[in-house]
């Protein structure tokens, strides 16, 4: 069992350095894609639960919305912005996967550090993955100058924060879950909307160009 | 009922007239001439209510209404002072505020009168009125509050009436000087006012009332010699003794006369002061008030 | 209680429906004048009977939120305020229809109605509400309907300013109310009003003092606190001023005396210091008024001037409360309640009548108006007469009692000074307030218009007119019925300090009003009496009709009246140290001369040297922070990640 999580979390950290240095957003949107899809076998993972018909309900619906939905959403807005599609990042390729080294070594030392109560049939692995996959992300918002790379930031944090919570919670809630899917869900909705308002206003979604309207 | 009660109030509305006719008296002895007779102002109001009227087209209800507000109000004053020992018809904890604020509105409807002729020598007399009004109400408050403490009263009757209470203790004197100047104020008398000369130099009461004829002329100067009255009544009271009835009200009469005969006296022997100085004449009245006070609080005993 | 609700209910119903047919002028302002006037109705009739059968209901929901929970108590204090609140925006909206339809071609009447109606149901609400929690939502949402409808007229550079000042300053007072209630709960553990029923201990009770005197003091209008009354009260349309100088501050001194009610007795100088600042208030505040050349911001100052009369009396009353002295106490609390009463009638009164004014001949400036009693209904003179607190009107009462307050008190040996202070400054106060609003009152009513706006005026809608007689009825009425409602004050407050008042004490309370009362009877008599002989006498007498005596100058002119400013120069200049009003003259010049002008303008002086540059040092010390906002949202972002990345590292260090 440990191998199979042991193998899903290191494919899940190649994903994220992928993301660090992909240059196409379309690569960017089928990445975080993917990780949404490797997440969904965890829970049928879980001790606990096992192969119950909520844990795979549960695995289906978040197969349905990782994987499907929140990619579908996110191409359909990059169809309708008419942009380029690089990723044009602020800090550039190599400095970020230096920085995505440096954010895993960080996560190994601040969840060796925390002392979390984490099922021992997990692996280790879990939290520090979890913690450098959050901070991933927010260094995917920061870091790009598209308003849709933000969007992908936070989908990937948000992965960050369901893997943190599998391994720290005895049961995974699953109202919490379906709750915390449903923001997700929303938000990402939203934000195509005020992308593509943004784009109509300003003819661009470069969020640097949009420091004029703070006076 | 005591019958005592209604001598107070015939006793002002038969005699104020009188005042007048003492103090314009005295004025002329002074002056060396024979003067008008003294009941005079008593012929000169049957001569006004004799007459016809004419109002001015500028004015309204308010004009037609402020003789006869402000004679209501200062009559229904009268049966709140007491006079020579005898209680006041309506006497109650707190009728001095009463009292002050009667005066308050006669002065008030007059205002408004004179306002509404669009004069604007009316409406000169109004403003400094106000300003001159405004300045004395604190001075008679005070007045009568060290007069309060000093007889643990709050009533006009009953502080005259307390026991035990100092004959001409320094207080009373202090006060009745500074009630003295308050009189003056708001009586139109020399040195605040010359009531008998309509100049721009002097015009405060007597301008107030330059468009008024006839019965509502007569209403007016009866008001005055009332307020006259009434003015008296309180400084007398408030510092002569108490003594039984006849006694009482021979003794207030006599001081009446005084009163006036000392009006009369000021008025010849000084100059109106200039408009500028009224208000710090009032000030200087303010600080007996306060002096008065002071002295009281320093006493430890009601 | 029920019918409060039902009353609560309909105002929120006719509010909405404004709101949704804002399209229609006329349907939207009709839903919300109905809503206003038959919610306002539910809620008087509602207090009237727990008023007048001492009744006290309480209804009770649990809610969600922490702490809180929805407890409303309709007892006699809530009542005693809560009816002028009802009767007064009842008459203002009817008042209001009118008013703002005359706007209806370039605004949407619809989002005003929505927010009268909030206000209303929010000021309800703030007087019967009984937890914290409760009590402050409700404040809050007082302060913001009554922003919206400040700045109504938001074309306007003034109003906008003034909806600003506003908002700063209520929140600025809310803050303080939310420290209040925090410690409140921290005490008693609890936010419900009954639950505060131990004594506290004295540091305690010293702070709550302080805190409730600034957090409700700001929306009494207490000077220094007053800054945003004269600002906001002229911006807003005229009902809205009416209901905001008339019931809105009057809901911060209930806030004080519900406070006075759950702190213990208190030592002399919570009363002293009340006494202090409704002497300054008081004085300052009419002084200031009889300054301006604006009508409605003449009326505002008017406000803090009777809210320091107000405060005088709660001053009065605390003095009592600490000394022992039940007397003192009733008389200071009793002639201050009464006061607040009887000022949200005057007070209504004159600013309908100023709208009115305002309405018909476009300007607010005094200079340029007089003579209008001929065109127009001047009934607000009775107001005058009221608010000047004149006998037999109902103004008089209030002070009164205040007044024999400070008389009892002075016999006594306890703070005889603030006692005293409170005679001198009361007389002060009567005198000066006479200057004031014969300036506003008379000056515009009497004598002949001084321009042509004031010249032709049409007389205004009779909507506008029949809330006007209403109150002025009113305020002569109440004015001899004043031994009644105080006989329904007092055991209201006896009840709130837990007193036993003997038959005799009221009786010393009661007994002078009804003197005044005969008094005022035989002025009426008498009065009546004068003019019947004067008629009789004048029957067979020739009556005649002429100019106004002018010293027999050929040419007369509407322009040599005094004008307001000058009417008030002698004041000015004798206080001019206290106003500091600036004078601009330009002489006329050359061999035919040309015009000059003079210009007087008196700032609001706690507004300029104490707020404005606090305010300026507060800004420019953040002005040295701008840097931090850039506008790049990357960042802002980044300061979140370090700041979380900071977070985790000590937290993991520590382990």
């Amino acid at each position: 069992m440990s191998s199979i999580n042991d193998l899903i979390l290191v494919i899940f950290v190649l994903t994220n350095f992928s993301l660090l240095g992909a240059s196409q957003m379309g690569a960017c949107v089928r990445l975080s894609a993917a990780q949404g899809m490797l997440l969904c076998p965890l829970p049928l993972l879980l001790p606990q639960d096992g192969f119950s018909l909520r844990s795979l309900l549960f695995a289906v619906g978040l197969f349905a919305v990782k994987g499907i939905v929140f990619p579908r959403l996110l191409f359909r807005t990059l169809r309708t912005v008419n942009i380029r599609h690089e990723v044009e990042p602020f800090v550039g390729y190599t400095a970020s996967l230096l920085a995505g080294i440096g954010i895993l070594a960080l996560s190994l030392w601040v969840a060796g550090g925390l002392q979390l109560p984490t099922s021992q049939q997990l692996s280790p692995l879990v939290l520090p993955i979890a913690l450098s996959t959050i901070l991933t992300g927010l260094f995917l918002i920061v870091g790009r100058r598209k308003a849709l790379m933000q969007v992908v930031g936070y989908l990937v944090m948000e992965n960050g924060i369901y893997i943190f919570g599998i391994a720290v919670a005895q049961e995974v809630p699953f109202l919490v879950e379906t709750g915390i899917l449903l923001d997700v869900f929303v938000a990402v909705f939203l934000m195509g909307i005020a992308i593509f308002h943004i784009n109509r206003q300003f003819d661009h979604i470069d969020v640097e160009k949009l420091t004029s309207l703070k006076d | 009922m005591n019958v005592g009660l209604i001598i107070p109030p015939i006793l002002a509305l038969v005699l104020a007239p009188l005042l007048l006719g003492i103090i314009n008296r005295t004025k002329a002895v002074f002056a060396g001439r024979v003067g008008s007779p003294l009941l005079q102002p008593y012929y000169d109001l049957r001569k006004l209510l004799g007459k016809g009227a004419v109002y001015s087209k500028t004015t309204t209800w308010v004009f037609r209404a402020g003789p006869i507000v402000s004679l209501a109000a200062l009559v229904v004053a009268t049966l709140i002072v007491p006079f020579g020992g005898c209680a006041a018809v309506l006497s109650f904890p707190g009728d001095l505020i009463l009292f002050a604020y009667l005066l308050g509105l006669a002065r008030l409807f007059t205002v408004l009168a004179a306002l509404d002729t669009g004069s604007s020598f009316e409406d000169m007399g109004a403003s400094r009125e106000v300003l001159f009004s405004a300045l004395a109400e604190p001075v008679l408050f005070l007045g009568i509050a060290a007069l309060a403490r000093e007889a643990g009263q709050v009533s006009l009757t009953h502080i005259p009436l307390a026991d035990p209470r100092p004959f001409l203790s320094l207080t009373q004197v202090l006060v009745a000087v500074a009630l003295l100047v308050v009189l003056l104020c708001e009586n139109c008398r020399i040195p605040i006012d010359d009531p008998n000369t309509h100049l721009e130099l002097t015009m405060i009461h007597e301008v107030m009332v330059l468009d008024h004829g006839g019965p509502d002329l007569a209403f007016i100067l009866y008001g005055a010699a009332l307020k006259l009255w009434l003015f008296g009544a309180v400084i007398l009271s408030l510092l002569l003794p108490a003594m039984n009835l006849i006694l009482g009200i021979l003794l207030a009469l006599a001081g009446m006369l005084v009163l006036a005969v000392l009006v009369g006296v000021i008025e010849s022997t000084m100059a109106r002061l200039r408009l500028l100085r009224v208000p710090q004449l009032l000030i200087g009245a303010a600080t007996f008030s306060a002096l008065a006070l002071v002295l009281e609080l320093g006493r430890n005993s009601p | 209680m029920s019918l409060l609700l039902l009353g609560l209910y309909v105002l929120a119903a006719g509010g909405l429906l404004a709101l949704v047919t804002a399209r229609s002028p006329r349907l939207c302002t009709a839903l919300g004048v109905a809503g206003a006037v038959a919610g306002s109705l539910c809620g008087l009739v509602a207090a009237g009977v727990a008023l007048l059968s001492y009744r006290t209901e309480t209804l009770s929901w649990t809610w969600d939120v922490p702490y809180g929970s929805l407890t409303l108590e309709l007892d006699p204090l809530s009542a005693f305020f809560a009816i002028p609140i009802c009767f007064l925006c009842a008459l203002a909206a009817i008042y209001g229809g009118p008013y703002l339809l005359a706007h209806r071609q370039h605004k949407l009447l619809g989002i005003p109605w929505f927010f009268y109606n909030l206000l209303t149901a929010s000021m309800i609400l703030v007087v019967v509400a009984r937890n914290g929690l409760l009590f402050l939502m409700a404040w809050e949402s007082m302060a913001l309907a009554s922003y919206f409808l400040v700045v109504f007229n938001d074309e306007r550079e003034e109003a906008r300013a003034a909806g600003k000042t506003y908002l700063i300053a209520s929140h600025l007072g809310t803050a303080f109310l939310l420290v209040f209630f925090l410690i409140l709960g921290h005490e008693f553990g609890s936010l419900d009003f009954a639950r505060f029923d131990r004594p506290l201990p004295s540091a305690t009770a010293n702070l709550l003092f302080v805190l409730a005197l600034i957090g409700f003091g700001t929306k009494a209008g207490f000077m220094p606190f007053h800054v945003w009354l004269p600002e906001a009260h002229p911006a807003a349309p005229s009902h809205v001023s009416a209901v905001m100088s008339g019931v809105m501050v009057k809901t911060g001194i209930y806030g004080l005396v519900r406070t006075f009610a759950f702190l213990p007795p208190p030592d002399a100088w919570w009363g002293e210091t009340l006494i202090g600042m409704g002497i300054v208030s008081g004085v300052w505040g009419i002084l200031f008024a009889l300054a301006q050349h604006d009508l409605k911001r003449l009326l505002a100052y008017s406000t803090v001037e009777n809210i320091g009369i107000i405060g005088l009396g709660l001053g009065v009353g605390l003095l009592g409360r600490s000394s022992g002295n039940n007397l003192l106490l009733i008389l200071g609390f009793s002639g201050a309640l009464l006061h607040v009463f009887n000022h949200s009638l005057f007070k209504g009164l004159l600013f309908l009548g100023a709208g009115v004014v305002v309405h018909s001949t476009g300007t607010r400036r005094l200079d340029e108006l007089g003579g209008l009693s001929k065109r127009m209904p001047w009934v607000a003179l009775l107001g005058t007469m009221s608010i000047t607190g004149l006998p037999p009107f109902n103004g008089f009462a209030g002070e009164f009692l205040i007044f024999l307050g400070g008389f009892e008190g002075i016999l006594g040996y306890g703070s005889v000074v603030a006692l005293l202070g409170v005679i001198a400054a009361l007389a002060l106060i009567g005198g000066l307030a006479v200057i004031g609003l014969t300036k506003a009152f008379a000056i515009t009513f009497l004598g002949q218009p001084r321009s042509e706006k004031a010249a032709e005026v049409e007389a205004p809608n009779g909507l506008m007119t029949g809330p006007l007689l209403v109150l002025a009825t009113c305020c002569l009425l109440l004015g001899v019925l004043a031994p009644l409602i105080v006989a329904v004050i007092l055991p209201l407050i006896a009840e709130l300090f837990h007193l036993y008042l003997p038959i005799a004490t009221e009786r010393k309370v009661l007994d002078p009003l009804v003197g005044i009362v005969v008094a005022a009877m035989a002025l009426f008599a008498l009065a009546g009496l004068l003019t019947g002989l004067r008629s009789a006498l004048l029957a067979k007498k020739e009556v005649g009709q002429s100019a106004t005596w002018g010293c027999g100058y050929a040419l007369p002119t509407s322009r040599m009246q005094y004008t307001a400013s000058s009417y008030v120069g002698p004041v000015v200049n004798f206080f001019l140290p206290f106003l500091r009003t600036k004078r601009e003259i330009v002489p006329p010049t050359g061999l035919f001369p040309s015009p000059g002008t003079i210009t007087t303008e008196t700032q609001d002086l706690p507004k300029e040297y104490f707020y404005r540059p606090i305010f300026g040092s507060v800004g420019w010390l953040l002005s040295k922070v701008r840097w931090l906002q850039h506008g790049y949202i990357h960042l802002y972002i980044l300061y979140v990640g370090l700041t979380l990345v900071a977070l985790l590292v000590w937290y993991a260090s520590r382990m």
